[in-house]
């Protein structure tokens, strides 16, 4: 397909480098191709994808490492953030990401999260809040929210035997290992833009050593959502950041100094 | 003459309609009658002239189906 680019235009929008050109077998209009495709970029414009190494998760996401043009691992269902202990640890020269769904982060995984981050490790993780389980056909997720229906809360989410949806952000905020966390989301173009600064910020944060960094990042799922990729931003916009609100949760002055540099 | 240009990788589209949801001229429109490797209607531009090469379709592609150009700010030669 050879298309004639006429000589005063210029290339503002390009394929990244970090993405393999296999194409993904997400559902048409899932977020999580916004995200991989952030972190993809992210990872060109620092220059650190021949030394990168991420870690997928159980979950949609769980053939990233197709995806992403770089070494990948796969972890058990949320042991993703043990997984990048080991390797960040082993080798402190690589750049280490796991990227986690909230079933996998927030359920099975909650305690390989909360002392990898309380350790401070020096790896970065991108948490898809999707408030939902999409691989397995839309169950319930710790992050689902209250009076949300899923197939295993057809009524909705009752709250006092469900308890609440939990907001990791904020919690592992409180941790002292903890650098930099942020909420940010990918439901219109201006909040996609933010999200790639806080994900550029959180690798610039492991790159300078100050400890862990976290970026959540409120996604959708439409397909078990039942709605179309478009109303389901929509919903997501409506609903989810309500509950769920957008922002820094913690930022260490070290890593306010290196934001402030840039 | 167009402000801006974007080439379509259609084999990646999978029709979802998120960039003809936020491009500011509504020139976004899936294919009728018409389906590409994958199955799906590909996106298609109506109206090539209007495209301000602001990367919008880009930015929300969860695909990375659009490549998007530009024309450069100082040699703008109005035709
Ligand atoms: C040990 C173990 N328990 C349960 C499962 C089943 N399982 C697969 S994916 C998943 C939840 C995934 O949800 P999430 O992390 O939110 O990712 P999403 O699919 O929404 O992107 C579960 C429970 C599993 N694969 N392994
Ligand atoms: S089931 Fe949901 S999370 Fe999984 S690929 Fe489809 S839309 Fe995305
Ligand atoms: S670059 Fe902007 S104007 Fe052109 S098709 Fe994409 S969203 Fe529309």
């Amino acid at each position: 397909m050879a298309v004639e680019i006429p000589e005063d235009m210029e290339l503002v929008y390009s394929y990244p480098e970090s993405l393999t050109k296999v194409r993904t077998h997400y559902c048409p209009g899932c977020t999580h191709g916004v995200v991989h495709r952030l972190i993809a970029e992210v990872l060109d414009e620092l220059g650190v994808r021949e030394r990168t190494i991420g870690i997928a998760p159980v979950g949609c996401s769980v053939l990233a490492y197709y995806y992403f043009n770089m070494d990948f691992a796969e972890a058990a269902h949320g042991r993703a953030p043990a997984m990048a202990t080991g390797i960040k640890r082993v080798s402190p020269d690589k750049v280490v990401f796991t990227y986690q769904g909230d079933g996998d982060l927030a359920a099975i995984g909650t305690a390989e999260i909360i002392h990898a981050a309380n350790r401070g490790e020096l790896f970065t993780t991108i948490f898809v809040n999707n408030a939902i389980y999409g691989m397995t056909g839309g169950q319930m997720a710790p992050t689902t929210l209250p009076g949300q229906v899923t197939t295993s809360s057809p009524t909705g989410r009752n709250v006092q035997t469900a308890g609440w949806p939990i907001r990791m952000a904020e919690l592992l905020a409180e941790l002292p290992g903890v650098a930099y966390v942020t909420r940010q989301s990918v439901l219109d173009v201006p909040a996609i833009r933010k999200a790639k600064k806080a994900i550029k910020l959180a690798f610039q944060t492991q790159l300078a050593g100050l400890g862990f960094s976290m970026v959540e990042i409120l996604s959708t799922c439409n397909t078990n959502w039942h709605m179309t990729p478009v109303e389901a931003l929509e919903w997501a916009k409506e609903h989810m950041v309500d509950y769920f609100p957008l922002g820094d949760t913690k930022m260490t002055d070290a890593v306010r100094a290196l934001k402030e540099g840039k | 003459m167009a402000r801006g240009m974007v080439i379509i990788d259609e084999d990646r589209c999978k029709g979802c309609g998120l960039c003809i949801s936020v491009c500011p001229v509504h020139i976004l429109k899936l294919a009728e009658g018409r389906f590409n490797a994958q199955g799906y209607p590909p996106v298609e531009v109506t109206d090539p002239e209007a495209c301000t090469g602001c990367a919008m379709c880009a930015t929300i592609c969860p695909d990375v189906v659009f490549t998007v150009y530009r024309r450069k700010r100082r040699s703008a030669a109005r035709a």
